[in-house]
């Protein structure tokens, strides 16, 4: 590239802002978010709190908090027009991720089902 | 010492191999040989090894591939002439093991190493000066990719003359591919070939997104991009996507092999139906790799010849868009008949038959491009036009096979082979061809051999289907694929009229070499001097033929999609611009060097060769810091300089 | 063709449309990064997919609730969260320009990662030693693959991380090294976020 770039105002995950203190408090908020959840899914999996057929469910939602607090207060990921590129790239890859991880258990819960019954071994 | 490697794995007493084994040695060195009594090394070394730019990197992926394509169908020819004449009591001159090789490699080599090679190639040269920039976005990287790509080629050829290749197919599915069943080195060649080629395709994926994405002349929106762009941009993304999934799955069963794990062996739980649903959760994908990109040819070349703008630009780019997330929803189609329940089936299959909307809209978008049109009937545009035709018919028995009752019948039929062929060769190898022939001008300056170009186009069309519509017709017979002897004389005459339809496609591989040697014999009386030999719609065709390094004196300014065709319906005056000094990339031994070990990593990891293996991987690990602590990557053009090469290249064109 | 000098833009093609012309380096390589990022999460989605498959299959041998020990996981956990902490905090002395408070967020970073391998290290030492190794059974395959997977990433941005150390000291917060120690903390963040979906996909559902 050349000299002739222009600065467009793109931006890329994980850059820093201008404001550094607006960041210092992203980070601190954002690890205590994290915290809170990531506690919360430990207590969720080893209590009772949450009704047992559920804690799956509760499990996953908890996780994907901590992920979104990561993608937002860690890697500054937002949704100013200045983020789509960013934006659409993690969510083709999660659309990918989904697809393969749930693709993979129904179709191989499936085949396990019409598996022949088989003596132990 | 040297692990599992002996004298042994040279296949002294298999005359065919030894045969092959010879020839291709012996041609090498005298390549080597006269390279070197030439002093050409520097030259090599400086022009070519070292260098990052896109364009030398394209020449050598699509050159890699034409390379390759001389083998693959070398195998396809040997495997047709079996099949042609081991028919009842005659055993034909194969025997299994070595049949089980050798269509194990065609499909491995041209799937991986010439389909993949012309894809990438392609967009490597075009993308960039389309999106009327100096380079994609990490040249270096870039360099790495093609590198280790022909590591992957080094091993697999390897494989030819030490030791001997899987016979597993080219998909390795276990337990046959376990070490249990296949002990030897084969599938080792083909997991450690295919890992690190597919290391070098992630990065290209990578590459493409990020200059597609962020490197384009200013003014080009989004949909001012030329469609070929697009095309690039959606087989990237498919890269990105698609290929991490396959290292997994390969890491994975070179885990079951090195490590003793128990991902897909017969016992402690393995499972080998994962390894099928994994691997073609990245091969559909993978299909649509190697099309997208063909389909951007097409769209180019029509348009173009057409002399008219490509019909609905819009609907192109949706279509384009849909195929390439609906190219992971369909994928279990390859295992209908594995024992997923109706409602699995159902689904996928569905989805399968979607799938062919978009491509629809493509095929109508061509040929109103074409209606009304003042069309040149030139190879390019005969490509185009069979690929129509026969790629319509391969997508209708894809259709066709996506229904499960039917794919019941003939899964791994000869009609299945028939129908991936159809498409691959009706849809990426003419293609490959068509921009091959579209572009050479612009890559070499001078055209390409005009009725060669047509002799090849006629070859290969009459041979495919010379070659494979017998193949539908056995298959509905009951034929299954990859069968080393067959037991029905009345199969004969169809195999006789395929083994032909296999030798009409070698003349027309033959024209195309006469092609090269002669329009590279005659060049003079058709230099391209112009750097628009077809009167063009995009930015590729305003630089000269060949472009300078820096492609581009100065960004051109895009205001409307097909930039240069618009640039000359307006007409100028030529005004000399004010130079300003420009950074390119300096050349880089990264890539070859670090291709060069992880060959020997390759190399001896395949033969337990445990202390080279750890040398090769060391020595890939410094040269990878290597480049991660230096900073020097760019060198300035002066202004003084540009100004005149700029000056010596318009004086040229004033002669045209 | 009208070869023309790059005049300034109007502001509306510059942003959303992309028409603003080939965008900064340090764009570039972040974001090319982030896409690199990508393929690395869809490739440990495989290997999330082949253990969520495989997590039942073990061939009468021992199960995640036998082996598992959760307060182990939980500090594992609270290493790895911390450590992305500071290595945000770095990244932000970094920005700055103050090398000597980056250099201390780094050393923090690395002894957290550290931490959690050095743990991570004795629990699969742990089950090897009790006959739960990866060649025992596919669901032993498979975790020890995953989660070996990301510990072996760990190890590699612990390596990267004393190499950027190493850059700094030598060459200071320019530019090129800033865009190099961007890289590194999404690659850090994002090793977090796939121990998110280990710890809960694994460890927590497999603790049950």
């Amino acid at each position: 590239m050349d000299g002739n770039e222009r600065v467009f105002g793109d931006r890329s995950p994980g850059v820093e802002q201008q404001e550094s203190t607006a960041n210092f408090l992203s980070y601190t908020v954002g690890l205590g978010l994290a915290i809170l959840a990531t506690i919360a899914s430990f207590v969720v999996s080893q209590t009772d709190l949450l009704w047992p057929p559920g804690v799956p469910v509760g499990l996953v939602v908890l996780a994907f908090a901590q992920i979104g607090v990561h993608l937002v207060f860690f890697l500054h990921l937002g949704s100013g027009s200045d983020n789509t590129n960013n934006i659409l790239a993690l969510a083709f890859g999660l659309l990918i991720v989904f697809l393969v991880i749930t693709g993979s258990v129904w179709i191989i819960a499936n085949l396990n089902n019409n598996m022949m019954p088989m003596p132990a071994h | 010492m040297l692990g599992r490697l002996s004298w042994a794995a040279i296949p002294f007493n298999e005359p065919l191999p030894l045969i092959t084994m010879a020839v291709v040695v012996v041609v090498i060195l005298t390549v080597l040989a006269i390279v070197t009594i030439k002093g050409w090394w520097p030259y090599l070394w400086r022009e070519w090894l070292t260098s990052v730019d896109h364009k030398r990197i394209g020449v050598m992926y699509f050159g890699l591939g034409l390379i390759m394509l001389l083998r693959g169908f070398s195998d396809a020819i040997m495997m047709r002439s079996q099949q042609a004449i081991a028919v009842g009591t005659a055993q034909g001159y194969l025997p299994p093991d070595h049949y089980n090789q050798i269509f194990s490699a065609h499909g491995t080599i041209m799937i991986f190493f010439v389909a993949m090679a012309f894809v990438i190639g392609l967009m490597n040269f075009v993308v960039p000066l389309q999106l009327g920039v100096r380079d994609v976005a990490f040249p270096v990287l870039n360099s790495v990719s093609f590198w280790l790509t022909a590591s992957g080629v080094l091993l697999i050829n390897a494989s030819l003359v030490i030791g001997n290749f899987a016979r597993t197919g080219w998909m390795g599915y276990p337990p046959l591919s376990e070490l249990a069943f296949s002990p030897d080195v084969g599938v080792d060649y083909y997991l450690w070939s295919l890992q690190i080629s597919g290391i070098g395709t992630l990065l290209s994926g990578v590459n493409f997104v990020t200059t597609i994405l962020k490197l384009r002349a200013p003014g080009m929106t989004y949909f001012r991009m030329p469609v070929f762009c697009w095309t690039a941009l959606a087989s990237s993304l498919l890269i990105v996507a698609a290929f991490p999934i396959l290292t997994a799955t390969f890491l994975m069963l070179l885990l079951d092999r090195y490590l003793g794990m128990h991902f897909f062996t017969n016992d402690a739980g393995g499972n080998q139906m994962m390894y099928v649903n994994l691997f073609w959760a990245w091969g559909h994908p993978e299909v649509y790799i190697l099309i997208l990109p063909a389909f951007g040819v097409f769209s180019e070349v029509i348009a173009t010849f057409s002399g008219k703008a490509l019909f609905s630009y819009r609907s192109m780019v949706l279509a384009t868009l849909g195929i390439c997330v609906l190219s992971f929803t369909v994928w279990l189609h390859h295992f209908f008949t594995m024992g997923a329940g109706a409602d699995v089936n159902a689904f996928f299959g569905i989805m399968s038959s979607i799938i062919a909307i978009p491509t629809g809209v493509k095929v109508f978008n061509w040929l109103f491009t074409m209606f009304r049109g003042r069309i040149v009937y030139r190879t390019p545009v005969l490509f185009s036009i069979g690929f129509i035709v026969t790629f319509v018919i391969g997508g209708m028995t894809g259709v066709l096979l996506a229904v499960p009752p039917v794919d019941f019948v003939l899964h791994n039929s000869a009609f299945l082979v028939a129908h991936f062929h159809n498409v691959i060769i009706g849809g990426v190898v003419f293609g490959a061809l068509a921009g091959y022939n579209y572009w050479f001008p612009k890559v070499f300056g001078f055209t390409l051999d005009e009725r060669f170009g047509k002799a090849s186009f006629w070859c290969w069309l009459i041979g495919f289907y010379l070659a494979f519509t017998p193949l539908y017709v056995l298959g509905l017979m009951g034929m299954t694929r990859r069968l080393q002897h067959i037991s029905d004389p009345g199969w004969q005459p169809l195999l006789l009229v395929a083994e032909a339809g296999a030798v009409v496609i070698m003349c027309g591989i033959l024209c195309q070499i006469a092609q090269l040697y002669v329009s590279i014999r005659t060049r003079e009386s058709r230099r391209d001097l112009t750097g628009d030999p077809w009167n063009g719609r995009t930015l590729e065709w305003a630089t000269a033929s060949p472009p300078p390094s820096y492609n581009f004196a100065v960004l051109p300014q895009v205001e409307t999609i097909d930039a240069f065709w618009e640039m000359k319906q307006r007409g100028s005056a030529q005004v000399e611009p004010s130079y300003e000094p420009i950074e390119v990339p300096r050349n880089s031994a990264t890539g070859v060097v670090i291709a060069f070990f992880a060959s020997v990593a390759g190399f001896a990891l395949i033969w337990h060769i445990w202390w080279m293996a750890v040398v090769g991987l060391i020595g890939a690990a410094i040269t990878l810091l290597a480049f991660g602590w230096s900073e020097d990557r760019e060198r300035e053009i002066p202004a003084p300089e540009m100004a005149q090469m700029e000056r010596a290249r318009s004086g040229l064109r004033r002669l045209a | 063709m009208t070869i023309t000098t790059i005049d300034r833009l109007p502001a509306e093609l510059a942003r959303g449309h992309g028409g603003g012309g080939p965008a900064p380096v340090r764009t570039v390589v972040a974001y090319g990064f982030w896409i690199f990022i990508l393929s690395d999460i869809v490739m440990f989605s495989a290997l999330f997919a082949a253990y969520a498959v495989l997590s039942g299959n073990t061939a009468g041998g021992p199960d995640g609730r036998e082996l598992f020990n959760l307060r182990n996981v939980f500090i594992e956990t609270a290493c790895l969260l911390f450590s992305s902490y500071t290595c945000g905090l770095g990244m932000l002395s970094a920005e700055r320009r103050e090398p000597g408070r980056f250099l201390l967020f780094a050393v923090f970073t690395f002894a957290l990662g550290a931490a959690f391998l050095f743990i991570e290290m004795s629990e699969f030492a742990g089950m090897v030693r009790a006959g739960a190794g990866p060649s025992r059974s596919a669901f032993l395959s498979s975790f020890f693959s995953l989660v070996g997977m990301h510990g072996a990433h760990v190890t590699a941005g612990l390596v990267w991380l004393v190499y950027m150390v190493a850059q700094v000291l030598a060459k200071g917060l320019r530019a090129v090294v800033l865009r190099r120690l961007v890289c590194f903390s999404l690659f850090w963040h994002a090793l977090d976020i796939i121990w998110i979906g280990v710890l809960t996909l694994v460890y927590l559902m497999g603790a049950r």
